[in-house]
């Protein structure tokens, strides 16, 4: 695996993952001696009310990387423009996993798409596209595993999952590699599955679950009082980028996902120091029918 | 396959139908959701594991005369993001997607504008995918159609297991060189018996059953 070091293999999380955070002192994370407890203090910086203003109002996106996790994505779309870097990714001998340049773009159309809502959106954060699909039809769930533990070794801020797997074999992996990315404060966001089967890695609680709503508006966002999916993003009648340089409309919540993908990224380029827990918080605040209508 | 496990499958094929009732199923669940959903035509692609291929298993409405049977490779087009992805998608306009297989659409004459495909997902396994094309053009998609085509989904990859089974029996059969074939014709003759003559056919492959000491 290139330049690439075990995600898993330090059961020791660091209290903090962002660089320029107090907390950064090397404390155990299973306990607070007394004389610790001032290095861990906290500004008061929350507003009595927590407001979509606060939030998010004025953000761009500037500073934050969204890494998109899908077929890949075409940067000459005008919709799309620059990428901050493109991979592939591919199992080689013994099923190690394989990370290199992708000279490819997008084999279907549907990553692109995805990286055109985050631009919308988020006009000023840098988007990567991680291909994990499209190379080989065998072996899918290795590549998706590989693609995934690349991401988050990469220090992306949101990684944008519109795909799930049924295999069950894959769940505990992705599941280690969901809490890993949480605790190293890369926000995992998946789409949701709305077919009754059981599928990973958006039913696990470290990551942010989406399904889709039916409103216009790209900026709604509704938080689901019954999870396991947790917000509603818009996801019906999305006109977004093709490959080819074409401009579809499309429904599903493969597209709700990077809604709440670009919403977490307006929220963390304004608020960088929230923890992918703070952030859900945030999210639950500003939601559409909780606060954030108003 | 165990040998206990060979004799369940042939006696399964010869009672509970052949590979040709459950592609009538399949047949019936396209027409269904074709005219539930007012479009030009609808089809279920099965994924043949071994090839990487997807095969058009059943198909509704255009391009029913020429598609059935028509392969492609499963990791391209929007029905290969489907099935790697285990994710419904509704897009309009397809025509405007290069990726999309227009070649197989063009071989018709029928090249759809729009298409809504789900995966059909059976257990931990995506067995291939439901996609109906070309609703109203007039009406804007909306969550409660995504529903429906799950629903459809969900029943035709039942359908799609069952077709597969009833298929993996068949071949089963067909490379036992007769023997297992007995089996078969005996549970099917069994099971075709009325009231009392059932009664006593079942009686007498009990006494079978115990003389051949099981």
């Amino acid at each position: 695996m290139r330049g690439l070091a075990p995600v898993l293999s330090d059961p020791v999380q660091e209290v903090s993952g962002h660089s320029g955070d107090a907390g950064k002192a090397a404390l155990p994370a299973w306990s607070l001696p007394k004389d610790a407890v001032g290095r861990i203090a906290r500004p008061a910086s929350w507003p009595d009310r927590v407001t979509r203003e606060w939030a998010l109002g004025g953000a761009t996106g500037a500073g934050i990387r969204v890494c998109i996790l899908d077929s890949g994505v075409d940067s000459t779309h005008p919709l799309v423009g620059e990428l901050e870097s493109s991979v592939v990714i591919s199992l080689v001998e013994d099923d190690e996993v394989h990370v290199e340049e992708d000279g490819e773009g997008d084999v279907s159309g549907h990553g692109t798409a995805c990286a055109g809502i985050v631009r919308q959106l988020a006009p000023e954060c840098q988007i990567s596209s991680v291909r994990v699909l499209g190379s080989t039809f065998t072996g899918s769930g290795g590549i998706l595993l590989g693609g995934l533990r690349y991401a988050i070794e990469q220090g992306f801020d949101v990684i944008n999952m519109s795909l799930s797997t049924t295999k069950k074999p894959f769940a505990t992996v992705l599941h280690e590699l969901a809490d890993s990315a949480y605790f190293k404060r890369a926000v995992l966001v998946a789409s949701a599955h709305n077919m009754p089967v059981e599928s990973y890695p958006w039913r696990f609680s470290s990551v942010i679950s989406v399904g889709s709503h039916e409103e216009a508006d790209p900026l709604d966002f509704f938080y689901n009082p019954n999870p396991p999916v947790e917000f509603f993003g818009r996801g019906v009648n999305v006109q977004v980028p093709w490959i080819g340089g074409r401009t579809l409309t499309v429904s599903g919540n493969s597209f709700a996902t990077p809604h709440i993908s670009a919403i977490c990224a307006l929220v963390l380029s304004k608020h960088p120091e929230l923890t992918p827990f703070q952030l859900k918080s945030v999210l639950y605040l500003t939601a559409t029918n909780v606060g954030g209508g108003t | 396959m165990s040998e206990e496990s060979d004799l369940r499958a042939a006696v399964a094929a010869g009672v509970v139908g052949s590979g040709e009732s459950f592609r009538a199923l399949l047949s019936a669940i396209v027409e269904v959701a074709r005219s539930i959903f007012g479009a030009q035509a609808a089809s279920i692609l099965l994924l043949d594991e071994e090839a990487e291929e997807l095969v058009f298993e059943a198909v509704v409405g255009q391009g029913e005369d020429t598609l059935l049977g028509t392969r492609f490779a499963a990791g391209t087009g929007i029905a290969g993001w489907v099935l790697a992805t285990r994710t419904p998608l509704v897009i309009e306009d397809v025509g405007a997607d290069p990726r999309f297989a227009r070649d197989v659409a063009e071989d018709t004459g029928y090249v759809p504008k729009g298409l809504m495909a789900a995966p059909l997902l059976h257990e931990e396994g995506a067995l291939g995918v439901l996609s109906v094309l070309d609703r109203p053009e007039q009406s804007l998609f909306s969550l409660q159609e995504m529903e429906l085509l799950g629903l459809f989904a969900n029943q035709a990859a039942i359908a799609v297991d069952l077709l597969l089974k009833a298929r993996a029996a068949e071949r089963l059969l067909d490379g036992s060189g007769g023997e297992l074939e007995v089996v078969a014709r005996l549970a099917s003759a069994v099971d075709g018996l009325e009231d009392e003559q059932r009664g006593a056919g079942f009686r007498l492959l009990g006494e079978l059953a115990d003389m051949l000491g099981r």
